[in-house]
């Protein structure tokens, strides 16, 4: 299996992630993550899809995606032509003696706390997948009470963007 | 009816030209008169009638009465079923007939999902419908209101779009836009439901409206260049084969076919969806391809080095086992719908685009290959398929019981209602006979439903073909199983004075599941008996349904045929008929089976053209 995170633009409406995530279990593709929010253009919402899937089946996905009438665009944003993110809410056993590695682990990752008290301590985290995995890692043996993690987002490097000119090119238009 | 023979007659003949003909510049180009402080339910029939809907296949109830009262004035006619299934099938019949949308309409609740069967058949095979729903009033959504259902939810895997109208205002854009979403690209049904609070709220109606989908542009144009390629490997082909799928009838591509035909001299299959895109009486067609399809046409498509597959998705009916298919063919794939292509099959030379557009330049493109002097040799893959044809014919043999051959009575119907006649059927055994023993040579004279395979489909869609082409003999053909999930649409018809006829090919039993039973279940027939019998099993020598006796009771002439020498007799005596619905009671064998097969998951390499028999294809290979 392969990762491949896709970008979807699609039009800012009611029953639209219904009707997204519907196609994914109906087709039986799975999704890693999926993150959905708002974009420049308040008649668009953007979706990153990140699928575990080969090659043959990926293409599936986009062409059945690209068939649902309210999916404007799609592009694959992969690799070091892309800037990829999640975003992560760690809460920390840190009771006084063990403060210190806690928040020194956090100096290290560039995460900041943003809850304290005097048995935890909340982190917050962004990065790529595999940092964050790290950075769990390492804050396991002090104990995490619970943790909230986004699915990725992303964009293209570069000057081009998925709409307006110099567009990046989609994927699967037609075969 | 509304419409006059000859108003019908040049609509399909429109219609056969252009496809689907409900497009955006249809759309766009019709008038309506605008009107202020009306209400939505009287926008929803302004936008009806603007998009020219002649008829509504329907049943009112709670969330949908306020649509039914202008409705009430309007020209656009209401065919009033018994089951809202009925009115789905019906509208499919009728869009399969008349390559016109369908509408069928229905409450909220149970009546939007009783149209859950025939959205998922018109969905599977690409008919484009337009269903309207009542849903419970705005503030009641998700409050589980009486008769509350998420339609619109349960409808999207098996919808091409859907709509919830939220405003009064957005109704005409909706109509518009569901009529173009149906029409155009891959046609398919489409659902809108409108609260009821919305059809009864205060509105303004202008028309035409703007279609406002900016993620819908299906490619029509084939690529240029991918059309060459597909022309010259046609041109080197030495054992080509066109595999014709339901795509080429939905563009109105038959002429087109037709041509690209001749041109080719290469055999023609064509697949269930698609009886009738090419004339039976051609030398050039070897039948229907897939599990119950004749030896040859089977076999040629496993030993083509070309495969040519035209509005066609390369079924698991037709293609049997994937890996094993067509091993050693490459394929050219033309499809309007880019998912269908490398979905199933990796296509070699894939072309987007309609089917009419795409045939025609192919054509072109192909004459241009035999003027620089590249046209292949054909004699000896045609000496090879004739072998097979006159080796291995469609057949069948009389029940050593001595009772009827239900072959034989589809044939002769065939026969005598000959070619100009609108076939339906329902699904099972009976289905695939009228699909081997009837000739058909013109579009839109066989409708049946393929992808889906839901029984009960027959007379309800021989419903909607018959009000769409008055003209027309209609004959649903139907097993006593099917028959008796939607025959309550025979009181429609004969109310409506809607003149179908109805050959029920009654076994006794559900005849196809008996045969894998008889096949592949040591002859264990679990619960496919459907005649009374005793507690031995033997039947009784009674008929529970009278379907003579049933008919009489919806309103129709019944008749009854169980013998050899009434077949035709009877046949004559129904065709006769033309004020009334028609019931003909074929009472025949429960154990004729369908041959050639190919067991489910088998190569279509292991076809048997009869129980046990096995076709010897020789190993001259050409």
């Amino acid at each position: 299996m392969s990762r491949h995170t896709l970008s979807v633009l699609v039009e800012n409406k009611a029953g639209v992630l219904a009707r997204v995530s519907a196609l994914f279990s109906r087709r039986a593709f799975n999704i890693e993550s999926l993150a959905v929010g708002p974009t420049e253009n308040p008649d668009l919402s953007r979706m990153t899809i990140v699928v575990d899937a080969e090659s043959a089946p990926l293409e599936q996905v986009t062409k059945q995606l690209n068939k649902l009438v309210e999916v404007i665009k799609i592009v694959e944003l992969d690799g070091g032509a892309a800037v990829q993110r999640e975003l992560l809410l760690v809460k920390v056993r840190a009771p006084l003696a063990e403060r210190t590695t806690v928040l020194q682990t956090a100096e290290l990752f560039r995460a900041r706390v943003v809850d304290v008290n005097t048995d935890t301590v909340t982190l917050e985290a962004t990065g790529t997948p595999d940092k964050l995995q790290a950075l769990l890692a390492v804050l396991a043996p002090l104990g995490i009470k619970e943790m909230a993690q986004s699915g990725t987002v992303a964009l293209g490097r570069g000057p081009r963007s998925m709409s307006g000119a110099g567009t990046l090119r989609p994927v699967d238009r037609s075969a | 009816m509304t419409t006059t023979p000859s108003e019908s007659a040049s609509r399909e003949a429109a219609a056969a030209l252009t496809g689907v003909e409900t497009t955006a510049r249809s759309i766009a180009e019709s008038a309506a008169r605008p009107a202020s402080g009306i209400t939505g339910a009287q926008s929803l029939v302004r936008s009806l009638e603007a998009v020219r809907v002649e008829v509504v296949f329907g049943i009112p109830g709670g969330a949908i009465l306020p649509a039914y009262d202008p409705l009430f004035d309007s020209h656009v006619h209401h065919v009033l079923v018994r089951h809202e299934q009925g009115a789905g099938h019906a509208a499919t019949g009728y869009a399969q007939a008349t390559g016109r949308v369908g509408v069928c309409m229905a409450t909220s609740g149970p009546g939007a999902t009783n149209l859950v069967t025939p959205l998922a058949d018109a969905y599977m095979d690409s008919v484009p419908i337009v269903a309207i729903t009542g849903q419970v009033p705005s503030a009641a959504i998700g409050t589980d209101a009486f008769q509350e259902a998420d339609i619109r939810g349960i409808t999207m895997p098996i919808t091409k779009h859907n709509f919830l109208v939220t405003d009064a205002a957005e109704i005409p854009q909706r109509i518009a836009e569901a009529f173009h979403l149906a029409a155009t690209g891959r046609p398919g049904p489409v659902l809108v439901d409108i609260p009821k609070d919305v059809l009864q709220a205060t509105t303004d109606f202008a028309w035409p409206p703007r279609l406002d989908l900016p993620g819908y542009k299906p490619t029509t144009r084939p690529h240029g260049k991918q059309v060459r390629e597909a022309a010259a490997l046609i041109a080197g082909a030495r054992r080509p084969v066109l595999y014709v799928g339901g795509g080429v009838l939905k563009a109105g591509a038959t002429a087109e076919l037709a041509e690209l035909a001749a041109l080719t001299g290469a055999p023609v299959v064509t697949t269930l969806m698609a009886r009738g895109a090419f004339p039976d009486s051609s030398p050039q067609h070897l039948g229907m391809p897939g599990m119950h399809g004749t030896v040859a046409a089977v076999t040629a498509l496993q030993k083509a080095d070309v495969l040519v597959a035209l509005g066609a998705r390369f079924d698991d009916r037709v293609t049997g086992k994937l890996s094993t298919f067509a091993p050693g063919a490459l394929v050219v794939h033309a499809d309007i719908d880019p998912a269908e292509i490398g979905k199933n099959r990796r296509a070699d030379v894939p072309i987007v685009g309609d089917a009419k557009e795409t045939i025609a330049e192919l054509v072109g493109a192909l004459r241009a290959e035999h003027e620089a002097g590249r046209r292949p040799d054909l004699a000896a893959w045609w000496a090879q398929l004739d072998d097979w044809r006159t080796r291995y014919p469609l057949g069948y043999d009389w029940p050593e019981d001595g009772s009827l051959s239900p072959q034989y009575v589809i044939e002769r119907l065939g026969a005598i209602a000959g070619p100009d006649a609108v076939y339906t059927s329902g699904v099972g055994q009976h289905q695939m006979w009228a699909a081997q023993f009837i000739r058909y040579e013109k579009p839109g004279t066989w409708l049946n439903s393929g992808g889906a395979g839901t029984m009960g489909y027959a007379v309800p869609a021989a419903m909607g073909a018959k009000y769409g082409r008055p003209e027309a003999t209609v004959w649903a053909i139907d097993g006593d199983g099917c028959f008796q999930m939607t025959n309550q649409e025979l009181a429609t018809c004969a109310i409506e004075g809607i003149p179908i006829k109805v050959a029920v090919i009654n076994n006794g039993n559900l005849g196809m599941v008996r045969q894998w039973q008889t096949l592949f279940y040591e002859g264990r027939y679990s619960n496919t008996r459907l005649h009374a019998r005793n507690a031995d099993g033997t039947p009784k020598p009674v008929r529970i349904p009278d379907f003579v006796a049933l008919a009489e009771a919806l309103g129709c002439v019944g008749l009854r045929c169980e013998t050899k020498d009434d077949v035709d007799a009877v046949i004559e005596k129904a065709m006769a008929i033309d004020d009334a619905p028609v019931v003909i009671d074929f009472v025949v064998g429960a154990d004729a089976q369908v041959w050639p097969m190919v067991a489910a998951g088998a190569s279509n390499d292991d076809i048997l053209a009869a129980r046990g028999l096995r076709p010897v294809f020789g190993d001259n290979q050409v």
